[in-house]
């Protein structure tokens, strides 16, 4: 027997009902739910910073670079997990150069690639110009080439140099926003334009996904800041994780809410598909849906933030609750996209029987993987930290 | 002068090589007589015919290389019980232990049947508009491909698909299913299915032939496609179809 | 030109000439890749050439006939519309090569494969018991597979109807033989689908031993100009097992 096949007979011992036989294998892994992860987090962090820019929302001010800097860092690592997967990885330059354009899948890599090139890095690159001309005069020699070569060996230290690239950023900025709803809400729709999948096929899920990636971003922002800052040796800006945490809350809200609403309008509609989803979110999905993704990732860190509104805390205890939070929280979006990618995928469509997901802890579409994955982005930011230290800016700079 | 003499030798040699090979890729390139556009295929289902003994699911594993284990179908044969109480069970039907004998409980049925399912071939197929780098595509005859050589293994038209038509090929890890046999229709031949089908539940034909199996089929029975409500247009239409089976 | 540029910020000039190269050199490197890698026309021609190449397995039954006389012998019995390679296997490669021989399985298990008793078949199908049906024997000691005529004539519908009759074993109306309600011509155990068994069609048949005034004993009894006026009996009771709401 093919080792390779010995899951796949452990698991159809474990089917319950029936399912199409082709359903056995399970094919949309735990790296497809740290796709839309990593990428919910990009949008996330954008929109917060874009709150700075756009909203001029003051009291950001101290996360606007350490946000942008963190979008680039989860954007870098998002596509591995896609890459990993492929049957055929050699050839993914295809969706490039033969795309499909009925396919969302196909769409969606142009998508990012705009989001990445003119959108991201374009608006980094704006803030930090000045600011790496100015590192070069005290940068040892390494580093010195490092910071010409990211400032596109530019030396124009002007004012109207300056000028001109707050207002590209305001620009891109504005752009940005649409853009970052789009590349989430994209993800979102490539699940949701699935008509074969009850579960996945609905208008809401690209809102949901969205709103849900503003969640996860903003409140990793907030956890990061929470983290760096001690480390520096600085003090945490009350100001500021305040703000942060007021914004998070609406922003919990509103997704939560959305998603009440579509559960109970799937209930109200009561569709053919509605008994096989009962049985599914009853049995397969309780813990990782009713427990994580509600409880522990919605209702508590809404509960903690509101128990900070209403009484005054000091300011101790506000950074346990607000970390306690944050960290809940992407507990909770990640159960979030667990429950998409691999609920749709543990129920037949022939809506007679649910199946199990088997994950394997070694292998390239294991835990470990996975592990690492959600690692990378972190080393790839603390890289960014030390090349272009989100702190240190010249005083007529933002 | 030996050189010279050498030198015109072999670019004679080359250009007669390049002449003769330029030939055989003519007559490999030349197109044999079938003519694509003269044919739309699709297929008939009678269900009240099929005995469930799983010869189809066999022949189309021979017939094309598909792995043998119970993960991999191009065509399979569902088995519904229809209890007194409303309660359906369904199973597919696995002919190395059937053979042995009845496997579900007789008690309190009011109704069963086979039911073959395969690769419907649509006319609106979502497989084919989710393929992010067009690996899967309709030929002019109607019949539903996968270019192996492009597929990159996205699995996304098998989510797409809501039959559970498609799997992942272990062996060249690229997406897979039911071809109509395409090697073999193109030859004028059945494809293997329809061949050993010991009741003739399948009917194969031209849906644009005016006097054939599936034209009598067409006319004669009262016909359902599966899922109709996701508006994929199949082309194996079914008659007898029970409206339970999904 | 030159004041042009000069009043263009520094920054966004930087930025256009990275973006112009990187356009440039995409463009350049879509130039570069042969036509073979970008043309979706020829790889669904490509695809479609290498379907078609793929090896033909099963020959149909035709090829067989040339032969093999057991295929004449095959076409005026029962198993005229069977393919030779539903039970033989594949063989397009005996026919390329007659020492390859294709798969003659001479096991009970080749014939109860479609022949066991399974309820999901269609009515009329036959079916035999297994375990009753002369169990261990070889099919083809009795039975000709190429013109499996059944050695004798069968006494009893249960040969083919063998759902039916279990149902009705153990219903209220066991004790009754299947030609009390349905008469049938002898042909039909020879042509099924031609000659087919008839049913009754009126209410008085079953009056013949329900109506109230029926000499038949021990029968549940019914006013038949009352019950159910604008019914045939069968539309509600199943007459192989009538149960009684």
């Amino acid at each position: 027997m093919n080792p390779a096949n010995e899951h796949l007979y452990e698991m159809l011992r474990q089917v319950s009902g029936y399912i199409y036989p082709n359903e056995v294998e399970f094919h949309w892994s735990i790296l497809i739910v740290v796709y839309p992860y990593l990428t919910g987090l990009v949008a996330g962090a954008f929109i917060l910073a874009s709150l700075v820019k756009v909203f001029k929302v003051k009291q950001l001010q101290p996360v606007y670079r350490l946000s942008m800097l963190t979008a680039l860092s989860f954007m870098i690592i998002a596509p591995l997990p896609l890459q990993m997967h492929l049957g055929h990885w050699e050839r993914s330059y295809e969706i490039f150069l033969t795309p499909n354009f009925t396919s969302a899948m196909a769409m969606f890599g142009f998508v990012y690639a705009w989001y990445l090139m003119v959108v991201l890095l374009l608006e980094i690159w704006f803030t930090y110009r000045r600011d790496l001309i100015r590192w070069t005069d005290t940068d040892k020699p390494v580093m010195r080439f490092v910071h010409r070569a990211l400032a596109l060996f530019s030396k124009d230290t002007s004012e109207e140099g300056e000028r001109f690239d707050m207002k590209a950023v305001k620009f891109i900025t504005i752009i940005g926003i649409p853009s970052a709803f789009l590349l989430h809400g994209y993800v979102g729709f490539i699940f949701g334009s699935i008509k074969a999948n009850p579960w996945w096929s609905s208008v809401l899920i690209p809102i949901v996904f969205l709103f849900s990636a503003i969640v996860s971003g903003i409140a990793m922002v907030m956890l990061l800041y929470m983290i760096v800052t001690p480390l520096r040796g600085q003090k945490i800006d009350m100001a500021c994780i305040d703000k942060m945490a007021s914004f998070l809350f609406v922003a919990v809200i509103i997704d939560f809410s959305l998603e009440m609403l579509d559960f109970i309008h799937r209930l109200y509609e009561s569709e053919e598909s509605i008994k096989i989803l009962s049985d599914l979110v009853m049995n397969k999905l309780f813990i990782s849906l009713g427990i994580v993704q509600v409880l522990l990732g919605m209702i508590i860190p809404l509960a903690l933030i509101l128990f900070i509104k209403l009484f005054r805390v000091d300011e101790e205890l506000r950074k346990l609750f607000y970390f306690l939070g944050a960290i809940l929280i992407q507990m909770g979006i990640f159960a979030t996209r667990w429950n998409v990618v691999m609920g749709g995928q543990m129920f037949s469509k022939s809506f007679r029987g649910l199946t199990v997901y088997k994950m394997d802890i070694t292998g390239i579409e294991g835990l470990l993987m996975t592990f690492v994955l959600l690692l990378l982005p972190f080393v790839i930011l603390w890289i960014l930290i030390k090349v272009m230290p989100p702190w240190e800016t010249s005083p007529s700079a933002t | 002068m030996e050189r010279r003499r050498f030198f015109g030798k072999g670019f004679t040699l080359l250009a007669q090589f390049g002449l003769i090979s330029s030939v055989f890729k003519r007559a490999s390139a030349e197109p044999t007589d079938y003519d694509a556009s003269k044919h739309y295929y699709g297929m008939g289902i009678q269900v009240n015919k099929c005995i469930g003994c799983g010869k189809c699911m066999e022949a189309c594993k021979e017939e094309n290389g598909v792995p043998k284990e119970p993960f991999y179908f191009r065509t399979w044969v569902e088995r519904y019980s229809i209890k007194k109480d409303g309660e359906v069970i369904v199973k597919s039907i696995d002919p190395r232990i059937d053979t042995l004998g009845n496997t579900v409980s007789e008690k309190d049925v009011m109704r069963s049947f086979f039911v073959p399912k395969l690769c419907n071939h649509c006319d609106h197929p979502p497989c084919v508009q989710v393929c992010p780098v067009g690996a899967t595509f309709k030929t002019d005859d109607g019949v539903i491909l996968v270019d192996s050589e492009r597929c990159i293994g996205c699995r996304y038209c098998i989510q797409a698909c809501p039959y559970g038509a498609r799997y992942l090929n272990p062996v060249t890890s690229t997406a897979d299913k039911c071809t109509f046999c395409y090697h073999r229709i193109t030859k004028g031949l059945l494809p293997a299915c329809v061949e050993v089908c010991p009741t003739q539940a399948r009917i194969f034909g031209d849906t644009r032939s005016t006097a054939s199996p599936l034209t009598r089929f067409k006319r004669m029975f009262k016909l359902h496609v599966l899922k109709p409500s996701l508006n994929t247009d199949p082309k194996v239409q079914y008659a007898d179809l029970d409206g339970e089976v999904r | 030109m030159k004041r042009f540029l000069q009043k263009i910020p520094d920054s966004l000039l930087r930025v256009s000439t990275v973006f112009l190269v990187f356009i440039a050199l995409v463009l350049t490197l879509r130039s570069l890749i042969p036509e073979s890698l970008k043309n979706s026309e020829e790889h669904r021609k490509a695809t479609i050439e290498r379907e078609v190449a793929h090896p033909v397995r099963h020959a149909g039954s035709e090829v067989c006939a040339d032969c093999h006389e057991q295929y004449d012998l095959k076409k005026t019995g029962y198993h005229k519309n069977l393919a030779c390679e539903t039970c033989h296997g594949a063989a397009q490669s005996h026919t390329e090569d007659q020492e390859v021989k294709p798969v003659i399985n001479r096991k009970r298990e080749a014939c109860t494969l479609c022949h066991v008793f399974n309820p999901s078949r269609p009515t009329g199908f036959p079916q035999i018991n297994p375990v009753v049906h002369n169990p261990g024997k070889q099919c083809i000691t009795c039975h000709n597979p190429h013109d499996p005529k059944p050695p004798r004539v069968p006494k009893d519908c249960q040969a083919c109807h063998e759902q039916i009759a279990r149902t009705k074993a153990v219903s209220p109306h066991v004790q009754l033989e299947c030609t009390t309600c349905h008469n049938v011509n002898e042909q039909h155990k020879v042509s099924p689908r031609v000659i087919k068994a008839n049913i009754p069609n009126d209410r008085s048949f079953c009056g013949k031993c329900h109506a109230t005034d029926s000499t038949v004993k021990e029968t549940p009894k019914v006013d038949l100009s009352s019950h159910g006026e604008k019914y045939l009996c069968w539309e509600c009771h199943y007459p192989h097992m009538p149960e009684v709401n």
